[in-house]
């Protein structure tokens, strides 16, 4: 099976900092998985992200996303990838559509494309009713669907996550996560981090915990709570990186 | 391409539905605009058209003090009121005080008589030079009173000028002519005749005023020649305000990170926010330059004369714009947050006006600013538009202002650049 990401002997630290960000730090996610990653805060779940969507760039080890050196194959990569960041990125004055007219165009899709995915990603997120509102005017949940939709018009081979769901009520969660289910099932491979460990647990085949820059654990989730002894991943988590603050 | 329309068209939209950004952007120019050149066509025509309000005190009333009365109107620039209630000088200094009048002069009693002694005196003292005959000694006389000026001191030095100037002119005049008739009278014993008086006395030589211009076409520089230009450049550089800040919402709320995580480069997003703000400012021109030729006129001032080479005007346009544009998103590109955008970019164009010659001509700032205005984009852009509308210049008379544009332009551009590189944002 070709690896959705493979990562070999990763260092990194930001250019004037002597810490220590990522240090030797090796992964494997299968094509197809649905992949978390926890950690406490600073633990280097971020920073790890940033570094596999190409936003920051390392200086030692290796990053392949399908077999591709993330690098030096910037632009094929970026094609493979789609990412929903935390923050809300896009354009509030602008209505779903405009905003999907625009992110997909930069995602190289034509017009005729973007109005197909657009049309269908607005009535499965269920925003059909306000397609031409701006996106100012609406509610945390609505706002979360509308950052996920314009992530995959392109529909990337690869999905990118960072707490996709934080701050949304119960039903747009599970509307949510029913929806990256399904994308799944079609392919897509998810990357997704989160403090929602409830959540996580559902939707996650495949974990790993980072901590001080480095994967502690990683395996199939039912494996990691079977040797573990743990009845849930919170336990879990618990278990390995303990109840002192972290940040 | 497709791309790139689309960034514009995005841009556009945020644009269009940002009101306030708008309404800075369009409104408050025209409303500088007009205001400016309402106040300023009035300091034109107060100089150049109006007579200056001046009270006059006259403590002698004889011939001279009288005859100077007539020459301070014969020069033109004054509108003498004589108020029949002023006792004394306390009361004239008074009225000056409380604002009744800005300049007021007294003539101090027994200037008449003073002025001809002199008169005498130096006839009687050009004769002997002459080895003419002429009476016994020559006696100098007491020094001559001085005629006080009040000011106001709300008057402004530039005008006090003007006044010194038009009162030493008819006292100039006075003497002059109460020196020659005293000399005539001692020669040959008459008086002069009126005709030769006039002759030796009044000025002789026309003086013709010409603007000079490279189209002969065009005629005197008023207000709005001036003004039309130099508050287009103003309200072009400030789309700051709106630019700068929507850079920076930009860097703020994550969408440029989710750019960078899409296989388009992000220099389409900057030439993108260039082409739209170029498009602006040419808007903002646009409607500038048509209020001045056809809606001024109905206001009662002067109407903007266009230039003949309008390819030059739009071309001119175009860079300034362009200027304008790269110098926004430099400020968007280093600021961290929208008040810091908002705040320098404001202050750093009113600075750049003044510098750049918009609020105080470039001409009457000191030595020391000669190369420091040249530092300034909004000098070159008014130096650019002065060469057209005012000069009556081709596009080949101003590319000694249209280069050092284009040079700040570009460092701009490199400047952004390296600050979107070293932000991480490219």
């Amino acid at each position: 099976m070709t690896d959705a990401v493979l990562i070999e002997n990763l260092d990194f630290s930001y250019k004037r900092s002597n810490i220590q960000l990522i240090s030797s730090l090796n992964l494997k996610i299968n094509k197809g998985d649905r992949f978390g990653l926890f950690g406490p805060n600073g633990a280097g779940k971020t920073t790890l992200m940033n570094l596999m969507t190409g936003l920051i760039t390392y200086t030692s080890g290796s990053i392949q996303l399908f077999g591709n050196e993330i690098k030096n194959n910037r632009n094929k990569i970026k094609k493979l990838l789609g990412f929903v960041p935390q923050d809300f990125s896009f354009y509030h004055e602008l209505s779903p559509v405009e905003n999907m007219e625009f992110f997909g165009a930069w995602a190289g899709l034509d017009k005729k494309r973007i109005k197909e995915k657009t049309d269908e990603l607005l009535s499965i997120l269920s925003l059909n009713h306000v397609r031409n509102t701006a996106v100012k005017n609406f509610s945390g949940g609505m706002k979360r669907r509308v950052n996920l939709a314009i992530a995959v018009m392109h529909e990337p081979e690869i999905l990118f996550l960072d707490e996709p769901t934080v701050g949304v009520d119960i039903q747009v969660r599970y509307a949510i996560m029913d929806y990256l289910k399904s994308l799944n099932k079609k392919g897509t491979t998810l990357v997704y981090t989160s403090h929602q460990l409830k959540e996580a647990e559902d939707l996650c085949n495949t974990v790993a915990m980072i901590d001080e820059g480095k994967i502690i654990i990683h395996d199939n989730l039912h494996n990691l709570l079977k040797d573990h002894q743990q009845n849930g991943l919170e336990g879990l988590y618990l278990n390995l990186t303990g109840r002192a603050y972290r940040d | 391409m497709f791309k790139l329309w689309i960034t514009i068209l995005k841009d556009l939209r945020i644009l269009t539905r940002d009101r306030i950004g708008l309404a800075l952007m369009f409104i408050m120019p025209i409303v500088l605009a007009i205001v400016i050149a309402s106040v300023q066509n009035s300091t034109f025509e107060l100089v150049n058209e109006n007579k200056i309000p001046l009270l006059l005190y006259n403590e002698d009333n004889q011939e001279v003090s009288l005859t100077l009365e007539d020459a301070l109107n014969k020069v033109g620039m004054f509108n003498i009121h004589k108020p029949g209630d002023i006792k004394n000088s306390a009361a004239l200094k008074s009225m000056v005080n409380t604002k009744s009048a800005l300049v007021a002069i007294d003539i101090p009693p027994h200037y008449s008589d003073l002025i001809l002694k002199n008169a005498n005196n130096v006839s009687r003292k050009a004769l002997k030079d002459l080895d003419l005959p002429v009476d016994s000694t020559i006696s100098y006389p007491d020094s001559i009173t001085a005629i006080t000026i009040y000011y106001h001191p709300v008057l402004q030095e530039s005008f006090r000028k003007s006044i010194d100037g038009g009162l030493q002119s008819a006292l100039q005049a006075v003497q002059s002519k109460y020196i020659v008739k005293s000399l005539y009278h001692h020669i040959n014993n008459e008086n002069i005749p009126d005709s030769l008086e006039n002759q030796i006395v009044v000025n002789q030589t026309p003086v013709r005023t010409i603007a000079v211009s490279k189209n002969q076409e065009l005629g005197i520089p008023n207000a709005t020649q001036h003004n039309i230009p130099a508050w287009t450049i103003f309200a072009m550089f400030f789309i700051v305000i709106s630019l700068g800040s929507s850079v920076v919402r930009e860097k703020l709320n994550g969408s440029i990170i989710r750019l960078r995580t899409l296989p388009t480069h992000f220099g389409i997003a900057i030439i993108s926010k260039q082409l739209t703000y170029i498009l602006v400012t040419f808007l903002q021109a646009a409607v500038i330059f048509s209020i001045g030729r056809w809606l001024f006129p109905s206001m009662g001032l002067p109407a903007l004369n266009v230039p003949n080479d309008i390819g030059a005007l739009i071309i001119v346009t175009i860079i300034c714009g362009w200027c304008a544009a790269s110098f926004a998103i430099c400020v968007g590109v280093f600021a961290n947050t929208q008040e810091q955008a908002n705040g320098f970019g404001a202050v750093s164009i009113v600075l750049m006006a003044a510098i750049g010659g918009l609020l105080v001509p470039s001409f009457a700032m000191p030595a020391s600013f000669k190369y420091i205005i040249q530092l300034s984009p909004l000098h070159w852009c008014l130096e650019a538009y002065y060469g057209l509308f005012l000069e009556g210049g081709k596009l080949k008379d101003i590319l000694s202002n249209i280069i050092p544009l284009l040079t700040i332009t570009l460092l701009l551009q490199i400047l952004s650049l390296f600050g979107l590189k070293r932000k991480n944002l490219i």
